[in-house]
């Protein structure tokens, strides 16, 4: 079987990008991961599409290829809500161990902030949740995430606090980054002060919603110099819809990282770098202590440790995550992987960490409801 | 609800009529008496595909709460401020619905229905 590496990256600014469609972001962020792979177009013979809510396309991989002027062997879009970036990169890997294709070029981008109205894209995430038992009721995602994150506290004993410091965290880490979508200075008080939208969770408690695309290029041929090895990636779907989350201790990121955990030899003392999912606060303190990077209700004495600073022993989405760098749609859970590239290879600039070897990355769409881990080693 | 959806039959239909006739109805296998939350093809538990519709007592205990500040959309803006719980129902299930402000995780309710627009919905109240 071949080995599968992450040859290149490319993205846009988040932010609000106004004049500037789907497609045209699409295009920015994969010119930079051409460039960044040193590859030609010719060289491309796979595409992956991340879906757009504002260009919803019967075949974007396709629409997309004909425009950036692709003819690859092997495309498709493809959509599984927010895991959607890393179940792409999970499939280019398999894509090229196969020999199916030598480089698969990974994109996504959204004018999500810009192409319609806040209204309008809440509408849209708020189908997520179920037709006839949940819509119905005036939910929307971050009621649903609410409503999640009220029942995680009462059985983990988390607080309000705790959820700040990762609001806190994130916000200083994407103030490092020259493309970060919000970089005001906040502070817990700050986020407890922030206006309530679905208590517990409160306006800085929520991803912004945001434009920008980003893009990888998964290779058979690593780049010169670093290697950045796909070793590990596994997946869970436990249920799509909030009600059906049985147990919010076991939601399927567990299985998800185990499977990833397995097939890397790896355990989650080995990782050194995270890049986990952040749509709200309540999913990255929940992910991190159902996955094991900390003890039930620990993970925000971790975040006051200093543990997933830039600095500590497990730095956290150095670049922002989706709280602060921004989210707009599949290619913001596409920025955890484009900042491990960029650690593993020396380019984080003033966000670098100490030379990183294993990192863990994580991404979930729905509520909680699709689960991809992936594991990216550094040779060299 | 628009036409549409009433012409295609949904798999929960006998709940979305139930809703209509002020009680709950939920679905349990009887293959293994599991009780299932939302609507099924087959059981949640044991993948058996015989499954029938019950009557809820409409009793149940608060698994999870939220307020939603910002509605999604204009339907639901008046309204705003609202309370949101999943319920654990005596039988089982759970089911998603309003709530009178101030429940808690853990507080016994009941259900009761309520018209928004041309809909009915539920809002569980505290017992007692």
């Amino acid at each position: 079987m071949k080995q599968a590496y992450i040859k290149g990256v490319g993205n846009t600014p988040f932010g609000r990008l106004e004049g500037r469609n789907t497609l045209d972001l699409m295009a920015q962020a994969a010119n930079g991961a051409l460039t960044s792979a040193g590859l030609v177009r010719a060289e491309i013979d796979g595409v992956l599409c991340g879906y757009a809510t504002t260009l919803p396309h019967l075949m974007l991989a396709n629409l997309f290829c004909e425009r950036f002027s692709l003819r690859p062997q092997y495309a498709h879009g493809m959509a599984a809500g927010g895991a959607t970036g890393a179940a792409m990169l999970m499939l280019a890997r398999e894509l090229v161990q196969s020999g199916r294709c030598r480089n698969v070029l990974v994109v996504a981008g959204e004018n999500r902030l810009s192409g319609q109205t806040r209204d309008s894209s809440i509408q849209t995430l708020a189908q997520v949740g179920h037709a006839d038992f949940e819509v119905p009721n005036g939910a929307s995602v971050p009621a649903y995430y609410g409503l999640m994150a009220s029942r995680y506290m009462h059985e983990a004993g988390i607080t309000n606090e705790d959820l700040a410091e990762f609001a806190v965290l994130m916000r200083n880490n994407a103030r490092r980054h020259p493309d970060s979508h919000l970089t005001q200075e906040i502070t817990v008080a700050d986020v407890l002060a922030s206006k309530p939208i679905a208590e517990p969770l409160r306006l800085l408690d929520c991803c912004p919603i945001s434009d920008g695309a980003m893009a990888l290029i998964v290779s058979s041929e690593p780049s010169v110099g670093v290697r950045v090895k796909m070793v590990g990636a596994g997946q869970a779907h436990f249920h799509q819809h909030l009600t059906a989350l049985q147990d919010v201790m076991n939601t399927g990121a567990g299985s998800a990282a185990k499977l990833a955990f397995q097939e890397a030899g790896l355990t989650t003392n080995d990782i050194d770098y995270l890049g986990v999912y952040d749509s709200f606060t309540i999913t990255l303190l929940m992910l991190l202590e159902e996955i094991g990077f900390a003890a039930r209700g620990q993970a925000a004495q971790r975040v006051r440790q200093g543990d997933f600073s830039q600095g500590g022993v497990l730095p956290l989405n150095t670049h922002g995550g989706l709280l602060s760098f921004g989210h707009c749609g599949v290619a913001g859970g596409m920025a955890h992987t484009v900042e491990v590239y960029r650690q593993f290879t020396g380019q984080a600039g003033v966000r670098q960490v100490k030379t990183p070897t294993h990192a863990y990355i994580h991404a979930d769409g729905g509520v909680m409801s699709s689960h991809v881990s992936l594991i990216l080693s550094r040779e060299g | 609800m628009t036409t549409n959806q009433s012409v295609l039959t949904s798999l929960a239909q006998p709940y979305l009529e139930g809703l209509t006739e002020h009680v709950l109805r939920y679905q349990q296998c009887t293959a293994c008496a599991r009780v299932q939350t939302l609507a099924h093809d087959a059981c949640q538990f044991c993948g058996a595909e015989a499954l029938v519709w019950h009557t809820s007592s409409g009793r149940g205990h608060v698994h999870a709460v939220t307020v939603v500040g910002r509605a999604p959309s204009d339907a639901f803006r008046s309204l705003a401020p609202y309370t949101l719980v999943v319920v654990t129902l005596e039988e089982g299930a759970r089911l998603m619905g309003h709530a009178t402000p101030g429940v808690q995780i853990g507080d016994a309710v009941t259900a009761t229905f309520f018209k928004h627009l041309d809909q009915t919905l539920v809002r569980f109240e505290p017992l007692g």
